[in-house]
């Protein structure tokens, strides 16, 4: 396994042939899990919105990550939404999985699920049944555990916060 | 000159640094950022620590011995550092907390002083934000004119540029003599041959110079040169002005107080003579004795061996990275005789802070972000980039983990080879 010290060992580059997704590396399989990795690869949210009503700019300074976020709300419930824009694979997934939640869904629930989604990154909600609601926005829970890339998971969702 | 070989580092310098000791995520620590900082060897730790256990006090106050030996210590590390880049005077030596404050004092005091409405000032496009936000900044205040050198295909800074841009309204040309994301020494003492032809200043900044490579500021002839101690195996919150004795003679103090003063009244200050003129309040004397100590340190390993082992570390990596389809380099297209040890990258589809993550699981530490040079990264085309930096204690094994870590990096988020 690569958490052993190999440093006097000349693996190479052939060393880690066959490692298929992030099994295996210290860590990385709870936070580059599957479903992250295809979030973060998908299209599916990612286009211009053409009735749009509400847009708003994301962005991380320190790290020149930048989102346009883009809402259809009608009657008080979001009809659609999408993104555009460029970052990391945890800031891009955390957009993709904050969309699919979000569509759909009254503004207030869509309030609701970002208050949610801060705190259990915050580790103020740690309980998985309190949580049961962000569904798959559960795979970035372990960001909580990686102050580094914090950030990265909350950009989207704060960028909504501001938006309705 | 013998080949020294790169292995040999580990068996001579690694095991000075007690930071390298250690492990990270399981594994021994490959520290590859330092062109964002260096570790420190044993010896400099020492040195700040017997300065604090033995000789802290106030320097240039006290009339006891304390504040003697604080004053000696101060003072020698003036004097070693004017040495080490060859300046004409000790007093010449100006202590900041780093190349920043050094940047901004030039800014403000020469820079307000000197630049005008209608003036232009010219800097690189390859520029750090420390060495172009505050001309940026003077520009916007004072009606002037901030103008950038371009690069070539290779990354070099445009000759053509160095030759048109700078012009008989040009006050003042500020370029870095190595780039800290391409990593190429730019040819600072032309640049300040042409900026002295049209009556300009020249200011260089070090940062990522002085720590590989030997630096003479008579012989490149700048007005002012800047660098930062914790870049080159200092501590962190120590820094380098060095200016002509006549510049800073005629300049504003930029930061005022305690001990830069010769005698205050009610109304009317007379500042005290140069450097003290510019080194109001208590000064990082710790700082300052471990940065004679990594000087000392420095020079025992020698800069020809420092850039040899850089040279054969970008050797060994670099067709390795090419045979690498996944992977894109910067300024690296063809092996360049002026480049230090730095490689800009990305891996395709991959983000540069996933890259740095799976990395750092692997005990491999690299810097990924803007490097604090947006436009550069605008102009190349990029958001965000990887870098990897070399030092005299990196082996070709740290770069054996480097690689290896990095063909997971795709694997990791699902992409096929």
């Amino acid at each position: 396994m690569l958490s052993n010290n190999h440093a006097d060992n000349h693996a190479g580059l052939g060393g880690l042939g066959g490692v298929g997704g992030a099994g295996g590396i210290g860590g990385l399989d709870s936070i580059y899990t599957e479903l992250i990795a295809e979030h973060s690869r998908s299209v599916e949210n990612r286009h211009r919105l053409q009735f749009a009503t509400v847009s708003q700019k994301g962005r991380n300074p320190s790290c020149g990550d930048e989102i346009t976020l883009e809402l259809q709300v009608e009657d008080g419930v979001i009809k659609d939404a999408a993104f555009t824009g460029i970052g990391c694979a945890i800031s891009q997934a955390s957009t993709s999985i904050m969309i699919d939640l979000i569509k759909g869904e009254p503004v207030e629930q869509a309030r609701h699920l970002a208050d949610l989604f801060l705190k259990m990154i915050k580790g103020e909600i740690t309980d998985d049944d309190e949580l049961e609601e962000l569904d798959e926005a559960l795979a970035l829970k372990n960001i909580s555990r990686m102050p580094a890339r914090v950030k990265c998971a909350v950009l989207s969702w704060r960028t909504l916060q501001e938006m309705i | 000159m013998s080949e020294i070989s790169a292995d040999n580092a580990i068996k001579n310098y690694k095991k000075d640094f007690p930071l390298l000791q250690q492990k990270m995520h399981d594994r021994q620590i490959v520290y590859l950022d330092n062109g964002a900082t260096t570790q420190k060897p044993e010896s400099v730790i020492h040195a700040m620590c017997s300065y604090y256990g033995g000789c802290n006090a106030n320097p240039h106050r006290g009339a006891y011995e304390l504040s003697v030996r604080a004053t000696d210590i101060y003072e020698n590390a003036r004097e070693r550092v004017k040495k080490f880049i060859n300046a004409r005077h000790s007093h010449e030596i100006i202590f900041t907390k780093n190349a920043t404050e050094s940047l901004n004092l030039i800014a403000y005091s020469y820079g307000m002083s000197n630049i005008g409405a209608g003036d232009e000032v010219v800097i690189a496009i390859s520029e750090h934000h420390s060495n172009l936000v505050p001309w940026q900044q003077i520009c916007r205040q004072k009606g002037a004119v901030l103008k950038y050198i371009y690069l070539e295909e290779d990354g070099n800074l445009s000759r053509g540029d160095i030759e048109t841009k700078i012009t008989d309204r040009t006050k003042l040309v500020a370029v870095a003599q190595v780039s800290n994301v391409l990593g190429l020494v730019n040819p600072v003492k032309e640049i300040a041959a042409r900026a002295h032809s049209v009556g300009a200043v020249m200011v260089v900044d070090g940062s990522q110079s002085v720590p590989h490579i030997k630096v003479d500021v008579q012989d490149m002839d700048a007005d002012f040169f800047v660098f930062s101690g914790h870049k080159m195996l200092s501590p962190m919150g120590i820094g380098v002005l060095y200016g002509k004795e006549a510049l800073l003679d005629a300049m504003p103090p930029f930061l005022m107080g305690g001990d830069m003063i010769d005698y205050v009244e009610e109304q009317e200050t007379e500042f005290a003579p140069l450097p003290a003129k510019f080194e109001a309040g208590t000064q990082n004397v710790g700082g300052a004795a471990g940065l004679t100590a990594a000087i000392d340190y420095l020079e025992k390993v020698g800069f020809e061996y420092v850039e040899s082992v850089e040279r054969e570390l970008i050797d060994y990596a670099l067709p390795k990275l090419k045979a690498m389809p996944y992977i894109e380099l910067y300024g690296c297209d063809s092996r360049q005789d002026n480049k230090t040890g730095i490689i800009t990258f990305n891996v395709k589809d991959v983000h540069p802070h996933d890259v740095a993550t799976i990395l750092d699981a692997q005990g491999v530490a690299i810097r990924a972000g803007h490097h604090c040079a947006q436009p550069l990264m605008k102009y190349l085309g990029q958001n965000a980039t990887c870098r990897a930096s070399f030092y005299f204690y990196n082996t070709k094994e740290d770069v054996d983990r480097w690689l290896e870590a990095l063909s997971t990096v795709r694997g990791v988020l699902g992409y096929a080879e």
